[in-house]
């Protein structure tokens, strides 16, 4: 098909566009990283469920924290590891909202464990969104609760050991045995098809907040190219044979 | 619901001041001497009747973080702890200091430090008047000395917090918390409705409708704006000290010995006092009702024709700073304090007062 | 008018609640009431006391030296309050096992057996009424009816039902005591 320039830019023959919800504002992320996928989606979401004007995300500590530099809605950034708690008491105050969490693995998985568990427990209506990419990203790439072993971070420089760092903490069975929790998944955003996925797991983590169902995580299994010092594209393929075996993808928990 | 007269602690006395506030919320998590707190609003079910939310936390720092984020959304929002508590609760303090949000502290004070004891204290007065968490920050630090008081800081905290955009602390310790005394509980006030919240929060993250985004954030890398950020927050704590001190003075005219005291201590001060003039000693007692902004100028006064000032506080000696410093060390100030749950009794102060001064 | 209060016991023996009865019988009186229990490990048995100040006028200390009136019910607590007692006040006591008795002759002591009435009553739930009853017989600080008012606010509407026994069980009281 020959389309001339003119015809390209007519809004009728527009087949992508940014989703209206992201700002302008260049994004702090390294290119290569998921977040900026996970972003879009979000606000991509938001925008469909026509929600912007009920929404409050909440914004963590980690690389995260400037989320609400990027989608044009309500945030309030959360101290390091209580997000569940902030998004508790948002929800529970204005029940008519919709409210998320935006976490990274130390935030949610470490110094946050605790309040996530109960959030969870408790089965808050809100939806928890959680990037384990087994690294701390914003302060240069230390080891992450759920870096893997033999993972060399700058705190693990010859690689995680079990004996002296501990295991990976797997939290998607932790919260799928909670009664509170409505739905548990783990999706990945490395190609077309899982960002699909994983658009439509976050979609169904919004509307069970909404519906009041109780707590929904959705856990994207990310990469981290400068922490992992690896390109975007090995990035990806290391995804795949490393993190997968440990965090598999797909639905732990669907009430 | 109407005004009415009750005997009550101190801490059930907060709990149905703070329904009859109209509050929105309260996160709190259990410990002694201040559980009544939580358990009268649990036993009352303010959300059945005014539809405020009562929530018990895993802990004192989900409880401050949920304190945070009600805060944010323009909700008048509380929690109440015990000391230990409150060191939990400190960086959330910060973050609510931070990021100019209304909200309502309470810290029922026991003994310490560590674990400590139970009995009642004051040793937590520089936790709370020189910003207990990091950063330049202050607390607006309100203390009841009865029950009346306790049930009348609800809304004085709030109302002061709303005002400032800023968090009030009622440092209370065990003994008001534990006494029962007459109180008259306030007209019940209905709850804002969200209109009237949007109105008076512009500022409050409750979804973007018919305006810009809100943002809540304490972060700012950029130095030169954050060091604006802090002028603003101190410009603010200055028109707070201009405007806002509170203090009680018995007897402050011409006194030869000037006790200052606050809270509970200052009920056992005032007996000592009455007890001094009976025997001819011309004593007077400074009250300071908010610990900060602190009555500088109200100690500086009554202290003119003072022979010395006994300063008195269940602690080593932490308030007698400030009261150094109002005299500016022109008067002789000295410290009687008791520790670990002792409470000094109005003869025991009374004779110190005897020994150091007058002899 | 001004009464300072010390009632002293063990836990259990119903010691908080009367300071709570009187209290709110002072406030039914319109007076000013301050009730401070010693707060703790104390309420789940051992010895437990509650300072209990009702006056015309304002109240300042909760915490006191000396009383106007002490009721001790055990041994340590007769031991212990004995010299607190100003002079020329009272002190009331329970003789169930007291085995030194209170030697003071600048005081009014008062003897009640309310343990040993509890018993021919069948009602150890009586206890502190009877005692109760005494106190405001030896000391008439408050009048019978605002103690029969105070008690209603105190107890729960659900124990309403258990007005009538302690009722009975304070004029009972009151009949204990020899003035």
């Amino acid at each position: 098909m020959n389309m001339k320039q003119e015809d390209i830019i007519k809004p009728e023959n527009c087949v992508y566009r940014k989703p209206s919800l992201l700002t302008d504002e260049n994004m702090h992320y390294c290119p290569g990283c998921s977040h900026g996928v996970v972003h879009k989606l979000i606000a991509e979401i938001i925008e469909e469920m026509g929600m912007e004007d009920k929404t409050v995300g909440v914004s963590p500590v980690g690389c995260a924290v400037f989320a609400y530099n990027y989608i044009d809605i309500d945030w309030i950034q959360a101290a390091h590891g209580r997000a569940p708690s902030v998004a508790t008491a948002l929800k529970r105050l204005n029940p008519e909202n919709l409210i998320f969490t935006y976490q990274g693995d130390g935030d949610l998985a470490a110094i946050g464990t605790c309040e996530t568990i109960h959030a969870a427990n408790r089965g808050e209506n809100i939806a928890i969104i959680f990037i384990n990419n087994a690294i701390y990203g914003m302060t240069g790439g230390q080891m992450a609760p759920t870096t893997l072993l033999g993972m060399k971070t700058s705190t693990t420089p010859y690689g995680r050991r079990a004996d002296l760092n501990g295991h990976p903490l797997v939290m998607a069975p932790l919260m799928a045995q909670l009664d509170g929790t409505c739905y548990v998944t783990r999706q990945s955003v490395h190609t077309p098809a899982a960002v699909r996925k994983a658009k439509a797991a976050i979609r169904k983590a919004f509307e069970n907040s909404m519906a009041g169902k109780g707590t929904s995580m959705v856990e994207i299994v990310s990469t981290c190219n400068s922490g992992w010092k690896l390109t975007p594209a090995q990035s990806n393929e290391w995804l795949v044979e490393n993190m997968f075996k440990k965090y598999p993808l797909g639905d732990l928990k669907n009430e | 619901m109407e005004s009415d007269i009750r005997l009550m602690k101190g801490n059930e006395a907060l709990a149905h001041a703070m329904i009859r506030y109209g509050a929105d919320g309260y996160f709190g998590y259990p410990i002694t001497p201040q559980s009544e707190v939580l358990e009268t609003l649990e036993a009352e079910m303010p959300w059945e009747s005014t539809g405020m939310v009562v929530l018990q936390a895993e802990s004192e720092v989900a409880a401050v973080n949920m304190v945070y984020a009600g805060a944010g959304a323009g909700k008048a929002v509380c929690t109440s702890s015990s000391s230990p508590g409150m060191s939990l609760m400190q960086e959330g303090i910060s973050f609510i200091a931070a990021a100019e949000l209304p909200a309502l502290l309470i810290n029922c004070m026991r003994g310490g430090p560590g674990l400590g004891t139970i009995q009642p204290s004051q040793a937590d007065y520089f936790q709370a008047t020189k910003g207990g968490g990091h950063g330049d920050y202050r607390l607006i630090t309100l203390a009841p000395s009865s029950v009346q008081e306790m049930c009348d800081f609800v809304a004085l905290g709030w109302d002061l917090a709303f005002k400032y955009r800023t968090p009030a602390m009622i440092l209370a310790d065990g003994t008001v918390g534990q006494m029962m005394e007459k109180v008259i509980l306030p007209e019940p006030r209905r709850r804002r409705t969200e209109e009237e919240l949007r109105e008076q929060c512009p500022w409050a993250v409750t979804g973007k409708k018919n305006r810009k985004r809100n943002i809540i954030t304490s972060l700012e890398l950029n130095a030169p704006a954050m060091e604006v950020i802090n002028n603003n927050l101190q410009a603010k704590y200055k028109r707070i000290e201009e405007n806002e001190v509170r203090c009680e003075a018995l007897n402050t005219e011409d006194c030869e010995y000037l006790i200052v005291a606050f809270g509970s201590m200052a009920r056992i001060c005032e007996k000592a006092m009455e007890l001094a003039r009976k025997q001819g000693l011309n004593v007077g007692l400074l009250r300071p009702i908010t610990l900060w902004p602190f009555p500088a100028k109200a100690i500086e006064q009554a202290a003119r024709k003072a022979k010395g000032i006994l300063v008195v506080e269940l602690s080593a000696g932490q308030m007698i700073e400030d009261v150094k410093l109002a005299v500016n060390c022109q008067v002789d100030t000295r410290h009687y304090g008791r520790m670990g749950g002792m409470i000094p009794t109005p003869d025991e102060i009374l004779g110190v007062l005897k020994e150091m001064f007058v002899k | 008018m001004k009464e300072e209060i010390i009632i002293a016991g063990f836990g259990g023996q119903g010691v908080l609640s009367m300071g709570k009865i009187l209290a709110y019988s002072g406030l039914m009186e319109d007076k000013e009431v301050t009730w401070l229990p010693s707060y703790g490990p104390e309420q789940r048995g051992g010895t437990a006391n509650v300072t209990v100040i009702i006056s015309d006028e304002r109240i300042s200390s909760p915490i006191l030296d000396t009383y106007d009136v002490a009721v001790v019910l055990n041994q340590q607590s007769l031991d212990k309050f004995e010299s607190k007692v100003k002079p020329g006040g009272t002190l009331i006591y329970d003789s169930y096992g007291i085995n030194r008795v209170p030697a003071r002759t600048d005081i009014v002591v008062h003897r009640v057996d309310a343990m040993d009435a509890t018993f021919e009553m069948q009602n150890a739930k009586a206890f502190n009424m009877l005692v109760l009853g005494a106190l405001i017989k030896a000391k008439p600080m408050v009048a019978v009816e605002s103690v029969i008012k105070g008690l209603k606010r105190t107890l729960p509407e659900r124990h309403h039902n258990m007005l009538p026994m302690n009722e009975e069980a304070l004029r009972k009281g009151m009949e204990l005591i020899q003035l």
